[in-house]
């Protein structure tokens, strides 16, 4: 329990020096570390393939893509655009909805009876490509449409056009 | 958990660690006489005879030499570059089985730092995805365009041939029904049940990720010194650059082993149950033909260095994505088709 606490305040330590910090690289690094914070959660977890799949893709692709992207934009302080007003007024609409949602939490949640985990083997991968591929079939084609459809509009919008002579 | 098994880890790491920088040290000696050999000359011969104290007076300049921080650099980035970039090397031989099980007086002491996790092969890939933060965040944090332009073209090509590399394991996953380094090597066991007769075409596009991903030639991009200087180490000077050129080196033996144990049969060799030796002696004999097989490989690496020239860089992009990509993922539907056919009337 020590651990998991411990783990959980560097994770929320991380995820705050991720908003404050004023240089866009060293807030996706600080990004980064919450991620792999998040990685050490899902072994506490016993949940073995999500820890890992986490790491490969949170801390390894898309990480490494927003390094990439920052790096070539190369922003600095002075080049930073002005954040219009209705950026911050944005922000502060989704800063509500989410006090709102924690809120909502607090009413639901039930502290005195805490979730057990039926079965804690249920995070090493032969259990859960059984259960996924079983139960949750559907969901899971879904959602590997959605993430097809996905990629090939990214594609579609990344292609040029073709050139008018 | 007892003391012995805490104390035999740490034996093992120990070992284990010691064999893998050594085996990056000779490794800088052996990549220059193969060159010397392939463009006939000598190459190193000074030191030692046959220049076998080479490496060591390398790295003795590397220790002595002056350590230059640029003004502009970012200190803390600087530093942590090439750190990351040692640490992820030295940490991804974790999961791979040196060798079976030895027998001494009644305890059973596994040749695995890490055994029976669960997502061995995930793993690996996690803390390969994970070395291109040394290369990025040196080149970015050195303050210098050659630099950046190197860790920019270093963190794309890692990017692009990861997917191939997944792919091609994937297909080779589907052969072996598990993701436990140990078991897939235990699977083989023997000469014909290799992986390599299963997965030829996932094997080549494999080994071409890998040469990528370890940034060698002819995938040396984000080092390519006819365009970029020096490429993402260009600022880099005294063992911070040691430790990067090293952490290249480590990169490439951790891979051979991971070549030799995915698809070579890791301690397997041709017909180690027909002998009659004891279980130790197949052990060590095991444990020997391992390193032969990691060592050819690397052979491989550096033979491939020596004959191959350079990719332009919008070759390297074709070849990942337009020629590899739809390779691997046509060999995970005939690996599909076969196994099915294979499960429904040959079983």
């Amino acid at each position: 329990m020590t651990v998991f606490y411990f783990v959980a305040f560097l994770s929320i330590f991380f995820a705050l020096m991720t908003i404050f910090t004023k240089n866009p690289v060293h807030s996706v690094l600080y990004l980064v570390i919450t991620f792999f914070t998040f990685t050490v959660h899902y072994i506490l977890l016993n949940a073995q393939f999500l820890a890992v799949v986490n790491f490969i893709v949170y801390m390894g692709a898309i990480m490494v893509l927003f390094l990439f992207v920052l790096m070539l934009l190369n922003l600095n302080k002075d080049t930073e655009p002005m954040k219009s007003n209705l950026v911050k007024f944005m922000g502060v609409i989704a800063g509500c909805c989410l006090l709102v949602t924690f809120f909502g939490v607090y009413r639901v949640f039930d502290i005195s009876n805490p979730l057990t985990v039926v079965n804690p083997e249920i995070g090493l991968v032969k259990n859960l490509g059984k259960v996924l591929f079983n139960e949750f079939l559907l969901p899971f084609e879904l959602s590997s449409l959605l993430l097809l459809t996905a990629m090939i509009g990214a594609i579609l919008l990344a292609k040029k056009e073709p050139k008018q002579i | 958990m007892e003391w012995s098994f805490v104390i035999e880890k740490l034996i093992l790491v120990s070992i284990v660690f010691v064999i893998t920088l050594v085996i990056a040290m000779y490794s800088t000696l052996a990549e220059r006489k193969i060159a010397g050999f392939m463009q006939d000359r000598y190459g190193p011969d000074r030191a030692g005879i046959f220049g076998i104290l080479q490496p060591l007076c390398d790295g003795g300049k590397f220790f002595f030499k002056e350590e230059i921080i640029p003004a502009g650099a970012h200190k803390v980035l600087f530093i942590l570059g090439p750190t990351i970039a040692i640490i992820t090397a030295c940490i991804s031989s974790a999961v791979i089985p040196w060798g079976q099980e030895l027998q001494i007086g009644d305890r059973t002491i596994s040749l695995q730092v890490a055994q029976g996790i669960n997502v061995g092969v995930l793993y690996m890939f996690g803390v390969i995805a994970l070395g291109v933060y040394g290369i990025m965040l040196g080149g970015w944090a050195s303050n210098n365009k050659f630099s950046l332009m190197g860790a920019i073209r270093a963190a794309s090509q890692s990017i692009s041939y990861e997917i191939a590399m997944g792919l091609s394991l994937i297909a080779l996953l589907m052969v072996t029904r598990t993701l436990t380094l140990e078991e897939i090597v235990a699977q083989q066991s023997g000469f014909v049940n290799w992986n390599i007769w299963a997965q030829p075409l996932g094997f080549i596009i494999f080994m071409v990720c890998a040469f990528a991903e370890c940034n060698r030639v002819p995938f040396d991009l984000p080092e390519c010194e006819t365009e970029l200087v020096g490429g993402y180490h260009t600022e880099y000077s005294s063992m911070k650059l040691g430790l990067y050129m090293f952490s290249e080196y480590i990169n490439m033996f951790v891979s051979s082993a991971l070549m030799a144990s995915l698809y070579f049969g890791g301690y397997n060799f041709p017909f180690m149950n027909d002998l009659g030796w004891s279980a130790n002696m197949i052990t060590i004999v095991g444990v020997i033909v391992f390193f032969v097989k990691i060592l050819l490989f690397i052979f491989f690496f550096m033979w491939v260095r020596w004959t191959l020239p350079r990719f332009r860089y919008d070759q390297l992009m074709n070849l990942g994505w337009k020629m590899l990509i739809p390779l691997a993922i046509a060999n995970i539907v005939l690996t599909g088709i076969f196994t099915l056919i294979k499960d429904t009337y040959f079983s």
